[in-house]
């Protein structure tokens, strides 16, 4: 079965893209550039490096800007998937989505309304195995913003490393954060994976922070041979 | 031995991950043994010492066990307790001799309890996602527990330790997954 990945770049969706080449063909990532930080559906965080992941990963990429309006961002993104079915021949839609309801149920109607398949393979994972194997099988995860206490600057461009996932498990406990980020209290970037063809190494960066909201931004990357 | 039966549209297929995945998380919070099994192959796994069998449901599209009814006629003379989760439930009423409808329904919904003293499903109403584009067309041999505005949301034969539900219990009811194991396995009761 062909499918189009909806690809934002962060753990999830790259841990999504990995889990569906294990068992379809994945035929293309879809990257929704939203202009609205702020958007409830699409992350933002060096969005622009999708492509150079798509390079990495050896799969082609469709690139859809929206205005990142809320509902209507909805249209944009349906827009994408049919041109998504149109250039690549997709036959269903694979999301990273975890626990969102919100977002799991707009993804679903829209394929249900283009008559597409929709698949979640991260759907109700248990979060803790979940990033214990993003570490152990070598997927190379850097934090791209936090918008939560207790989250200082530190974690700006931080890997998520044994140490990292430890603190987190504590941040969890007491703070209720959810480990993978899930409730938004951080964004991450993958850089490097088992099956990325190339990896991505960061150039250049500046960290941007003040009263637990802070990004990490890429300014410049480049693709390299592993 | 707990089986959950995966009725996706092949082995090992992405729907796994999704829909029997969450279901066998459940069973193993509950310290129940449990093995996974696609529809197909119920023959060998019904070798084994089962204890209780559910049935899992499917994505949208993924409707190919409805068309291998075939499959699923050996529920009907099943001893254990089964519990049929959407497509789960729809492959129950097929195998009963009922038929399923269109009718579809996509995200958060009300679910509102018709009989009582049922021991699993004691509540008045709550909150349940929805994920189905068909629906049961029940025969006289199941009792309607609970419904939305939509259609049948929980059944119980009449006789047989059978249950279905339309809504996803893995997604904001776990209860009801516990609360059969506990009634049926463990014979706990928790209402």
């Amino acid at each position: 079965m062909k499918l189009g990945v909806l690809f934002s770049g962060g753990k999830d969706s790259v841990y999504a893209t990995y889990r569906a080449m294990q068992k379809e063909e994945v035929s293309c990532l879809i990257s929704i550039v939203s202009e609205n930080c702020e958007s409830y559906m699409f992350h933002t965080p060096n969005i622009h490096l999708t492509s150079l992941q798509a390079e990495a990963m050896d799969i082609p990429i469709l690139e859809y800007t929206t205005q990142g309006i809320e509902e209507a961002e909805l249209v944009d993104l349906k827009h994408a998937i049919s041109c998504a079915v149109e250039q690549y021949g997709i036959e269903g839609i694979v999301t990273g989505a975890v626990l969102s309801v919100y977002q799991a149920t707009r993804i679903q109607k829209i394929c249900d309304s283009l008559d597409l398949w929709c698949y979640n393979p991260l759907w109700h994972i248990d979060q803790d195995q979940y990033m214990q194997c993003l570490i152990d099988e070598g997927f190379e995860v850097l934090v791209s913003g936090v918008f939560s206490a207790p989250f200082d600057e530190t974690w700006l461009g931080r890997r998520i490393d044994d140490e990292a996932l430890r603190l987190l498990r504590i941040y969890a406990a007491k703070y209720g954060i959810t480990l993978t980020g899930e409730g938004g209290e951080l964004e991450t970037l993958v850089t490097d994976a088992p099956f990325f063809v190339k990896k991505i190494v960061v150039l250049e960066s500046e960290s941007v922070y003040a009263n637990y909201n802070g990004r990490y931004i890429v300014l410049r990357a480049e693709v390299v041979e592993k | 031995m707990i089986v959950l039966l995966d009725l996706c549209y092949r082995p090992g297929s992405l729907g796994e991950d999704e829909f029997v995945r969450p279901i066998a998380d459940i069973v193993r919070n509950g310290r129940y043994p449990y093995k996974i099994c696609h529809f197909t192959e119920w023959d060998s796994a019904a070798e084994d010492d089962v204890d209780a069998v559910i049935l899992c449901g499917t994505p949208l599209k993924d409707n190919l066990f409805a068309e291998m009814p075939e499959y699923f006629a050996w529920i009907p003379g099943f001893t254990k307790p089964v519990l049929g989760i959407c497509a789960g439930m729809q492959a129950l009423v097929l195998a009963y001799g009922g038929s399923i409808i269109e009718k579809s329904e996509i995200g958060m919904t009300t679910v509102r309890t018709l009989v009582s003293g049922d021991p699993i499903f004691c509540e008045n109403e709550w909150a349940a996602y929805e994920l189905h584009r068909f629906c049961g067309v029940l025969g006289r041999e199941f009792m309607v527990l609970a419904e939305s505005d939509a259609c049948v949301q929980a059944v119980r034969h009449r006789t047989d330790r059978v249950y279905g539900v339309i809504f996803h219990p893995e997604v904001r009811n776990p209860w009801v997954v516990e609360r059969f194991l506990n009634l049926f396995v463990s014979d706990g009761r928790t209402c």
